[in-house]
């Protein structure tokens, strides 16, 4: 393995080229449960924040944070266009009918805002160990989608036809603003 | 309680290695070896060790439980002294006032500062209580997967290293590179044909 630090700075762009593709597929309404190969009925929605940047011609960076339940993406769209990338999304994921509603971060994978499925909250005694076993499973089988959902896209990334398949179709969507 | 609250930040790690013995014994047992002192330390700015999930206050691993089904859940107490700067000002204001009252000279010299600030804050440090922090930990054991509930990046330093003096195993952060490493079960063809790739130019 290289260097920890070094590889987190050099390999951040796959996260947020990754993410940049979650939205294109949400948009063209990709079926996710067929691309994870999973029995469960996965859909993915937009949730209520994107973060995108874009370099400028010097050193400096644009950032572009649309926030907002009812937000147009507008302004992420036209930034895509102007070679923006996706750094943080927040997304609204439903597995079978368990919701969950995140932010992740490209860069890093952490997740802020983690809301999973809901469960009895009473605190009492044996129910304890009942209840955070149920949180647990929540948290470990959303990852399991996000992880299994980048391994996915990064097979995909460097299969033969992905060059006139998989990035065109991107180019293509981003064309149609 | 972080992991039972409605919502939730997470940074994740791959735990390299096992144990060699059985891991319900070795967690506990490293747990309590280093768990926080249940005495505040007068003398550290920063003091950090291992609570019960249900107790963060009394580390007492033999009252309350760490194994929840298949996981191991326990917190890291992180406990903090931070002095505000203005109470810094005040005294040395006080000090600096009584300095001159005694020298009978109308001013002090650079260093003679740097000495009296040194002095309140050695003295305030030792008066001010630290603040915790609880930090939640969900250890899937055979899957090899850690939850730290936090995304504070001070947090996750003190974890890794705190985690790696207690149960000399090492906790490797989870994003994407460390995920092909680690997670993915691609060949090593794969992996380099992964780990030559440039980010993506999506305009014509």
């Amino acid at each position: 393995m290289l260097d920890i630090a070094a590889a987190y700075n050099k390999y951040k762009f796959l996260g947020n080229d990754f993410l940049t593709w979650i939205w294109f597929s949400i948009e063209t309404q990709k079926d996710f449960s067929a691309l994870l190969a999973s029995k469960d009925v996965i859909i993915f929605e937009i949730g209520n924040s994107i973060v995108l940047e874009n370099k400028l011609g010097d050193k400096s960076k644009e950032k572009i944070t649309i926030k907002g339940d009812e937000a147009g993406l507008e302004e992420g769209t036209t930034a895509l266009k102007k070679g923006a990338w996706v750094t943080q999304i927040n997304l609204n994921c439903k597995i079978n009918e368990d919701e969950y509603k995140f932010t992740i971060k490209g860069e890093s994978f952490n997740i802020t805002g983690l809301k999973t499925p809901k469960t009895d909250l009473s605190k009492n005694g044996d129910e304890i160990e009942g209840l955070i076993i149920e949180k647990a499973f929540s948290c470990f089988r959303i990852f399991e989608v996000i992880d299994t959902l980048f391994l996915k896209y990064l097979e995909q990334r460097v299969s033969d036809d992905w060059n006139h398949k998989g990035l065109q179709d991107i180019k293509n969507w981003i064309g149609s603003f | 309680m972080g992991l039972i609250s409605s919502t939730h930040s997470i940074s994740r790690y791959y735990i390299d290695g096992k144990f060699e013995g059985s891991a319900a014994e070795e967690v506990r047992n490293n747990l309590i070896a280093y768990s926080i002192p249940k005495l505040e330390s007068e003398y550290d700015e920063i003091s950090a060790g291992w609570t019960p999930f249900e107790s963060p206050y009394n580390p007492d691993f033999d009252k309350f439980s760490i194994q929840f089904g298949t996981y191991f859940l326990f917190s890291l107490r992180v406990d903090k002294k931070s002095i505000p700067i203005r109470l810094i000002q005040k005294y040395m204001a006080i000090e600096i006032e009584k300095k001159i009252e005694k020298s009978g000279r109308n001013f002090i010299s650079k260093n003679e500062k740097t000495e009296i600030k040194e002095m309140v804050i050695d003295l305030l440090m030792h008066k001010i209580p630290a603040v915790p922090s609880i930090y939640e930990i969900l250890w899937n054991y055979e899957e090899q997967n850690l939850y730290l509930f936090t995304t504070q990046k001070a947090a996750n330093e003190l974890f890794e290293t705190l985690f790696f003096k207690s149960f000399k195993l090492k906790a490797v952060r989870l994003f994407p590179y460390t995920l092909v490493e680690t997670k993915s079960g691609f060949s090593n063809s794969h992996k380099d044909r992964i780990l030559s790739l440039t980010p993506l130019k999506y305009t014509r």
